[in-house]
């Protein structure tokens, strides 16, 4: 492989970065407990549910939301536990190209954190329709918009790990950033989500709440604002993500390390 | 061959490095000298592309270290003692970098046997003392099989057998042609492992020259150093 390339390229910076993130025990112990806490939810959502009118695959993908702070605070960390260690100087020692080296981080992280976040989505799904009681009938991926729903908020995990990546490289200390990422989808947007009504579509939760994980338009009421559909919301995650990437590589490269 | 031209790189209102121009050449080891917060650091980065210099450059092997090919493979760093993830262990911090710059895996272990961490190398090396992890850091700064080494006080926590082990190791790296640049304070050591001699204060170049040029009319290179240096110290205890 080496023999023809004559120079270093996101091949090479993409195996350095497997190799980081795979030989790190929390890593794998993170990722672990975001996919446990998902399905547990989707357990407990399924042992309980009465009602066979609601929207029993919304209701399966609960546990998502908790998951991905997960997904984000890793994310996140991988970034900032670079500099925490000093990593980051043999990491730019290797790789000076600096947004090359953080694009393989994003790709490497995006697959692992996409496969985790998938593999969850569908084993909430599947362990919710297996515990239903009070004789509700268990949804199945070929009814009208359970595919999509489960593989969206799977798609998510990864979103929110990527936003999480981005920020980690923006503000660079593991406690701020993580502060940054909780703020910013969790409590603003909630805040928002009350205050103004016209932003409440675009907040991470809601989206996820309301967009990716549901089967059908969510309808609360006269005051409800209009969410976004499915794959727009999807879209809305991506572009965050890719904000935070893009912001995150431009600071690296211009910053001393 | 290193060469810094007219490197010069404030921090708001200092100075660390000021128009500062010297070769290190092939062949011999050059240590580098200055009292602290003189700027060696400083220029040990600017040289490796971490910071930026306000004005002038630094060139490896005649290019700049961000356009150089496989980075690892033409310079070989150790910057501070620990730049390695506490979680990691030894083999799996030196198997990332060895990967981002397509260096065999069977590196790895012929480096980790070179410095001496063959027992420890599947420990985390959050565990590692200062001295192993200073090993470490060597490990990683020969990964490449460089021909240019920048080392910026390597014996830091090393005890008097890891102190002789550095002196010999890059000695024999600068008999094999390699270009081996060094950092210290300590002017005894110095003494007794560098041939050629870089000496800064206050970021900007004192001397550049040979132990023995240095050292002659003086009762030793620590007097010498000493003597080159009255007027630049930055910090310095009360005597009394």
């Amino acid at each position: 492989m080496s023999g023809t390339t004559d120079r270093y390229g996101l091949a090479q910076a993409a195996r350095m970065e497997w190799i980081k993130l795979r030989s790190l025990r929390s890593t794998w112990w993170t990722l672990a407990v975001t996919a446990a806490g998902t399905v547990g939810i989707a357990v407990a959502v399924g042992r309980n549910s009465r009602d066979a009118s609601a929207d029993l695959v919304n209701n399966a993908l609960a546990g998502v939301v908790p998951g991905l702070l997960l997904a984000g605070a890793l994310g996140v960390l991988t970034m900032t536990g670079e500099y925490s260690s000093g990593t980051i100087r043999a990491t730019l020692a290797v790789i000076p190209r600096r947004p090359l080296a953080l694009m393989a981080k994003a790709v490497v992280f995006g697959v692992v954190t996409l496969i985790v976040g998938e593999a969850a989505a569908f084993t909430a799904f599947f362990a919710e329709a297996a515990t239903l009681r009070h004789g509700i009938a268990a949804p199945t991926l070929g009814q009208p918009g359970v595919l999509r729903a489960v593989v969206l908020t799977g798609a998510a995990f990864c979103l929110i790990g990527l936003l999480g990546l981005g920020l980690g490289a923006i503000v660079r200390h593991s406690a701020a950033a993580v502060g940054v990422l909780v703020a910013g989808v969790y409590v603003i947007a909630q805040v928002i989500g009350f205050l103004a009504h016209g932003a409440a579509a675009y907040m991470p939760i809601l989206i996820l709440e309301n967009s990716l994980s549901t089967t059908r338009p969510v309808d609360c009421g006269p005051s409800c604002p209009e969410f976004l559909s499915a794959w727009a919301g999807l879209g809305v995650l991506a572009l965050y993500a890719a904000i935070a990437l893009t912001a995150g590589g431009w600071l690296l490269a211009k910053r001393d390390a | 061959m290193i060469e810094a031209r007219e490197l010069t790189r404030r921090y708001g209102p200092t100075i660390a490095v000021d128009a500062l121009s010297f070769d290190v050449r092939p062949g011999s080891v050059t240590g580098f000298l200055g009292p602290n917060g003189s700027g060696k650091s400083t220029t040990m980065r600017l040289i490796l592309g971490l910071d930026r210099p306000d004005a002038g450059q630094a060139r490896i092997g005649g290019r700049r270290y961000r356009e150089l090919r496989w980075p690892l493979r033409e310079v070989g760093a150790l910057l501070e003692a620990r730049a390695f993830h506490p979680g990691r262990s030894a083999r799996g911090h030196l198997a990332a970098l060895a990967a981002g710059n397509a260096i065999p895996r069977t590196r790895v272990d012929e480096v980790i046997d070179m410095v001496g961490l063959t027992g420890a190398a599947g420990r985390r090396a959050g565990k590692f003392s200062l001295g192993m992890g200073q090993r470490l850091g060597v490990a990683a700064a020969l990964l490449g099989d460089p021909a240019v080494l920048l080392l910026d006080e390597p014996v830091n926590g090393l005890d008097p057998e890891g102190v002789r082990w550095i002196r010999d190791l890059l000695k024999s790296l600068a008999a094999q042609g390699r270009t081996v640049f060094v950092s210290s304070h300590l002017i005894s050591e110095m003494a007794l492992t560098a041939e050629r001699l870089v000496v800064i204060g206050r970021g900007r170049l004192l001397a550049d020259t040979t132990v023995a040029e240095m050292s002659a009319g003086s009762a030793s290179l620590e007097d010498a150093f000493f003597r080159l240096t009255d007027t630049e110290v930055e910090y310095r205890g009360a005597t009394s």
